[in-house]
């Protein structure tokens, strides 16, 4: 154990010293850090493992001082604040689901009042590496008996925690009802996390698979004490090279264990890391603009431009055609070649190109329900790599243009990414509504950046009025309809035929008057 | 389609004299729904290629010029101009706005532009794409406009409809085909039209337009030569059979006065535009034309007696003076390398040349002679018409058609000459059928009427050409039949054969983007082999952007174009040297060549290989030029290393040199371990049809890093330079003196 470190938690408390030093605290990060030092003298299988133990030691290394202070912060900060104090949760269970590059984690507190007045809402807590990470994050509440169970879905919003230690982000889950004192209600949190995972090696040849670490902390990260918790990892293989231990830790086929842990203080943390095989597509849409015209004419055209990248670990020096052909099981296994895009039903007019033309591996099946479009990149993307290719579709307006019951019109359409299983780091929702259009507002279940832009298409005069939404950060789950409300005056859609008319009509006029007109100077 | 028979309109139009106006008007407004017609026929045939494949760009040329459209349209017309491009000729560069003949790229980046400004959002592809249509529409309008001017409308649209579906022309003018000779062929046309409705007015205005019709020429493409040779040929034509006129003069020296000024202006022509052989017969004629027109003035002015003794004076001053000139000249001309001409026009004086002395300009495919076959594949049935329009022109031979006869004469020679100059023949062998068809219908459907006249004996006024009404006059039956069997057969021609055949050539011979190929599997299924845009995609999404890629110089544009990265060499040949360079580093040994790449600073080199899929247009059959061109500027390459018994061969008869140089390593690395290959014998290659001479080995100083999925297109790293080992010095002579060794060649080739 570094001494530097010790002396500097001394340090810290020598600094505050009206605060009596947190035991606890140090005791979790002693136990914390004697595990994992015991994982890294644990004989590695091949040489990969050791270089991993290496770089988790060399990665501990550097946390551990910041882990320190989130300590010393913490146990100063939880003593101060006495309001968070009143909610404990009696059980916690945390199930991290890392089968794809997505994160999924499900999160089922029991919690409790513990205070005298009635709780209005709980507070999540995240770590700020975490929190940057997260996509989304949804809550609900169950009430009632296990068979009866009903379930509420809970309004979740960030928030400043003002006792938050060393840059932890806060959320907010307002009760429906107020938990009254000696309570209890049980709350199921799902969040997600994306590039949590941290291919290593970060370079690997064709015929490697693709190891990645994934780090969190074995206790909850939470604003309240918790009285009993365990967390459940599950990897996507029965391969995992090496994980850090938090006794009481168990691991079992594709699952690992870490608890029950009773009765932790807020703020615990515990780092811990896994290092596992995930040869899932690594498929990131690093930015997606979407274009939604709107002709009332009776369609609706969609443009998307993706530029799609692999994120998983890199591919090193040689790719391999005749490896990559005559071996697909064994040879670059962590690579994909084709996406699934999901589409409305209905859909007609299906491109597929880059900035280079037409891209001719692509497959469209449409029954009445749903239309899956399956493309291929132009070549199969090892990590690292990258391609840019457009995809474009119409789709009748009937289906997602109605009128609302204040007279305005209104575009119920699909937000996030068609592309399944992929995750979009930027999201750019372009919603290009007919000229003369007015007031346009956006109702999406979650926060967006607004702007408003002009385009200018076909025989447009003033302009159609673009409504553009951003989002860092879509998974999947955002995949939801939200609703674009606006005012237009069917008046608008004869002006374009009537300038056209107009045109041609003082052309032929030009015409007829050029014809009877004498010009010439000479005297007739 | 239809224009066949309405040739009758122009002529019959003589019967009454009442209705006659209203006939004229009548006529000419289906003589303007023809017209459109054509057009919409010129357009709607080359767009086979959109149809069948996609909108996109096609081969190699218009890749660059497409690059070219795109940099003007982003930029603007004075960083066009100025524009260096240090994507090429790594590192020599290359100035674009100094090399490029601008025609085309300016006209479609002002269709870009207005379309743009009209709110139409086209993209400039779009805009590229669709530019060798529309103009090839415009070159039957001026067809129409030209063999009107010579024989009549009835000609005019017979011409018209014959260009826009003539073969040779649709093959340089598909959608997609954006390349200079797109709108060239209209300019061409369009200014011999010019030229002739002056000569036929004598209209300064016309003459006026005439030189700017040129000045779009010479903008648009080398072949602005051809005009401003065959002119003055024309012009010297009628001088010397005494058909001097004052609407002559008029017709040539303003065009030889504005035009040579409009034409320096354009920076790849400049002062070429004054110095160059290739605009010498002008300025002489130009000359000649001034003394003739001096001579006619004086013996205007002067009794026959003076003019004789004027004569006698000036033709032996004259003499003396035009000797001393032209021994000047010759003297000046002679002690320039190449008499003044540039490369190309040499070849097409002598067609030897080329072969005997530049192989570059050899080695393309298009610069050679064409074969029989290709005669008709091109031009088709007008290859037979063609000499009865010649006749047509000589009854009655008058300034117009004795230029269409010189025009015929010069393009089949040059067609000969260069497969590429087809191009210049099609108008030329449309214009002429398209007289003669027309000439037959007339003659024909006039002595049908005549006679039919002459039997119901109706009183008429005697007609002015009765000569001509004797001559042309056969019997009844004779001619009836005779229609009836031109229009039979046109239509049947026309329907079954042109048709067919133009529509076939359209659809399949000429529509290929040549980046995509497509292929029919045995159950009816369309496979596509996209191998070149994936690796292009490939190299611009996974490469450094300032990366240079060396590759054989076919595929220098479509990479600077589509995969935005830096090349050695590309389509413009104009440094012999700089692709020797390549040329020896292909034919080296790997050691030997990556030393030249790594002194160029190459980071990837990509290969074609045509093996596995059986595409035979790859680099190994390419090789020989590359041997040839190498061997030509860096001596230690030589044929023969290469040649068993006088061939080229990659089995195991092949000569160590050939299975060692980077070329052959390079296209046939690890190609043996194909599984696809049920053959016997692994490592077998479908365009040579022979199992491959030296299996598994590997790559020292390269490494694979892509290849497409067919395994046309291979993608190498050049290998990190190994850390020098104590007590031992690398030896990179060879490649210092391979890049200090260079001569400048061949500036610019307005051929091109």
């Amino acid at each position: 154990f570094p001494p530097v470190s010790f002396l500097s938690l001394h340090h810290l408390c020598l600094l505050l010293p009206s605060l009596p030093t947190d035991a606890t605290a140090v005791r979790v990060l002693l136990s914390g850090d004697f595990k994992v030092s015991q994982a890294e003298t644990r004989p590695g299988n091949d040489a990969s493992d050791q270089l991993g133990a290496a770089a988790m030691e060399a990665s501990l290394r550097a946390h551990r001082p910041a882990a320190l202070l989130i300590f010393a912060f913490l146990s100063l900060l939880s003593v101060s604040s006495s309001a968070a104090q009143e909610i404990q949760i009696l059980n916690a269970e945390r199930r991290i689901d890392l089968s794809s590059q997505v994160a999924i984690v499900f999160l089922t507190l029991k919690v409790e009042n513990t205070g005298k007045a009635a709780a209005s809402d709980v507070l999540l807590a995240f770590p700020p590496t975490e929190a940057e990470h997260l996509a989304e994050v949804k809550a609900q509440a169950a009430s009632g008996k296990k068979r009866k169970k009903t379930y509420a879905h809970l309004i979740v919003e960030p928030t400043d925690v003002p006792d938050a230690p060393n840059g932890a982000k806060g959320f907010r889950l307002a009760l429906h009802n107020p938990l009254s004192p000696g309570e209890t209600t049980t709350i199921e949190v799902l969040y997600m996390l994306t590039h949590s995972m941290e291919p290593f090696p970060a370079e690997i040849s064709q015929s490697d698979p693709q190891l990645v670490y994934y780090r969190d902390s074995a206790y909850i990260l939470s604003p309240y004490r918790i009285k009993q918790q365990t967390t459940f990892i599950k990897t996507p293989s029965t391969n995992v090279q090496s994980f850090s231990r938090v006794e009481p830790t168990n691991r079992a086929g594709m699952e690992l264990k870490y608890g029950p842990y009773e009765d932790l203080p807020a703020y615990s943390y515990s780092p811990v890391l896994v290092h596992f095989e995930n040869n899932n597509p690594f498929a990131v849409v690093e930015e997606l603009v979407r274009e939604v015209e709107i002709s009332h004419w009776g369609n609706l055209q969609i443009t998307e431009h993706y530029t799609l990248a692999h994120g998983g670990a890199k591919l090193k020096g040689v790719f391999s055609r005749v490896d990559y052909q005559s071996r697909p099981s064994a040879s670059g296994v962590s690579s994909f070649k084709n996406l699934l895009a999901r589409l409305p039903p209905r859909v007609h007019s299906v491109y597929y190109r880059d900035e280079i033309g037409n891209i001719s591996s692509s497959r469209l099946r449409t029954d009445s329900r749903k239309s899956e479009l399956e493309i291929e990149p132009r070549y199969p993307l090892f990590g690292g790599w990258k391609s840019t290719f457009i995809i474009g579709y119409g789709l009748p307006l009937e289906d997602f243009l109605f009128e609302s019951t204040d007279g305005k019109r209104y575009l119920n359409f699909t937000f996030g990414c068609p592309l399944s299983g992929t995750v979009v780091d930027k999201l750019t929702l372009k919603v290009v509504l007919p000229e003369g259009s007015k007031d346009p507002s956006a109702v999406i279940p979650f926060p967006v950046e607004e702007h408003m832009e002009t385009k200018y298409s076909y025989l447009d005069v003033v302009g159609r009025p673009v409504l553009v939404l951003e989002k860092k950060n879509v998974v999947p789950e955002h995949n939801i309809p939200f609703q674009v409300y606006y005012t237009f005056n069917p008046i608008f859609m004869l002006a374009e035929p009537l300038m056209l008319v107009s045109t041609v009509f003082f052309l032929f006029a030009s015409c007829v008057a050029y014809l009877h007109i004498d010009i010439s100077i000479r005297k007739g | 389609m239809a224009s066949p028979e309405s040739a009758v309109n122009g002529p019959t139009m003589t019967a009454g004299a009442a209705s006659k106006s209203l006939r004229n008007a009548f006529g000419g407004v289906i003589a303007f729904i023809i017209l459109v017609l054509i057009g919409v026929l010129a357009f709607s045939i080359r767009l086979f290629s959109v149809i069948k494949y996609e909108s996109v760009i096609h081969e190699f040329d218009p890749y660059f010029n497409y690059r070219v459209t795109q940099f003007l349209s982003k930029n603007g017309i004075y960083d066009f101009w100025n524009w260096f491009d240090d994507r090429t000729w790594y590192p020599l560069g290359r100035v674009i706005g100094g090399t490029v003949y601008p025609g085309l790229t300016l006209t479609a980046g002002t269709i870009w532009k207005v379309v743009n400004s009209l709110n139409i959002p086209l993209s400039v592809e779009t805009v590229c794409v669709f530019t060798a249509p529309i103009f090839s529409a415009f070159a039957s309008w001026a067809a129409y406009l030209l063999t009107k001017e010579v024989k009549g409308p009835g000609a005019g649209l017979t011409a018209a409809a014959l260009l826009a579906m003539v073969p040779s022309y649709i093959s340089r003018s598909v959608a997609g085909s954006y390349d200079n000779e797109a709108v060239a062929i209209f300019a061409l046309v369009f200014t011999f039209y010019l030229y002739i409705k002056t000569l036929n007015t004598g209209s300064l205005f016309y003459a006026t337009l005439n030189a700017l019709a040129y000045f779009y020429m010479v903008c648009s493409w080398g072949g602005y030569t051809f005009i401003i040779n065959l002119i003055p040929m024309h012009v010297l034509l009628c001088i010397v059979t005494g058909r001097y006129s004052s609407r002559l003069y008029i017709a040539y020296a303003p065009l030889v006065v504005l035009g040579t000024l409009l034409a320096s202006l354009v920076p790849v022509v400049g002062f070429n535009a004054v110095l160059t052989s290739e605009h010498f017969a002008s300025f002489l004629v130009f000359i000649i034309i001034h003394v003739v027109a001096l001579a006619y003035y004086i013996k205007g002015i002067l009794s026959p007696k003076m003019f004789k003794v004027a004569v006698t004076l000036v033709v032996s001053a004259g003499l003396a003076v035009c000797c001393a000139v032209i021994a000047i000249l010759i003297a000046v001309v002679a002690s320039s390398p190449t008499k003044g001409w540039s490369g190309r026009s040499l070849t097409l004086l002598d067609p030897t040349y080329a072969s005997k002395y530049i192989p570059i300009i050899a080695s393309v495919s298009e610069h050679q002679p064409p074969t029989w076959p290709s005669y008709f594949m091109d031009i088709n049935v007008l290859a037979f018409l063609v000499p009865a329009g010649i006749i047509a022109c000589f009854m009655p031979l008058t300034d117009s058609s004795s230029f269409v006869i010189l025009y015929i004469v010069t393009s089949v020679y040059f067609s000969g000459v260069m497969v590429r100059l087809m191009l210049v023949l099609a108008p030329a062998a449309c214009i002429l059928s398209g007289i003669a068809l027309s000439e037959a219908f007339n003659v024909l459907t006039r002595s049908i009427k005549n006679r039919k006249k002459e039997k119901e004996n109706v009183e008429k006024k005697p007609t002015p050409s009765k000569t001509e009404k004797r001559l042309l006059v056969l019997p009844l039956e004779a001619s009836v039949i005779a229609v009836l069997l031109l229009v039979l057969l046109g239509a049947f021609y026309v329907v079954f054969s042109v048709q067919v055949h133009c529509v076939w050539a359209a659809a399949e011979a000429y529509s290929a983007p040549s980046i995509v190929l497509t292929s029919h599997s045995n159950d009816g299924g369309l496979h596509v082999f996209d191998d070149f845009r994936e690796a292009y995609s490939w190299l611009s999404h996974n490469t450094d952007v300032d990366d240079k890629v060396a590759s054989w110089w076919d595929y220098g544009y479509q990479t600077t174009a589509m995969a935005n990265r830096t090349v050695l060499v590309d389509n413009n040949t104009w440094n012999n040297t700089h692709i020797a360079t390549v040329g020896t580093a292909m034919s080296s040994p790997e050691k030997q060549a990556w030393e030249i790449f790594h002194s160029l600073d190459v980071k990837y080199v990509l290969v074609v290989f045509g093996g596995v899929v059986g595409y035979p247009s790859d680099d190994i059959n390419k090789f020989l030029w590359m041997v040839r061109i190498g061997g030509g500027v860096f001596p230690h390459i030589k044929e023969p290393d290469y040649l068993r018994d006088g061939q080229y061969r990659i089995d195991a008869q092949a000569t160590p040199t050939m299975l060692n140089c980077l070329m052959y390593k390079l296209s046939y690395f690890r190609s043996d371990f194909i599984p696809i290959h049920k053959t016997d014998g692994k490592g077998f290659d479908r365009v040579r049809r022979t199992e491959i001479g030296k299996k598994h080995f590997k790559l020292t100083h390269f490494e694979e890093v892509f290849t497409t999925h067919h395994w046309m297109v291979r993608i190498y790293k050049l290998k990190p330079q190994r850390n020098r080992i104590r007590g031992k010095t690398k030896k990179s002579k060879s490649s210092r003196s391979v890049s200090s060794k260079r001569d400048v060649r061949g500036k610019r080739n307005p051929w091109h």
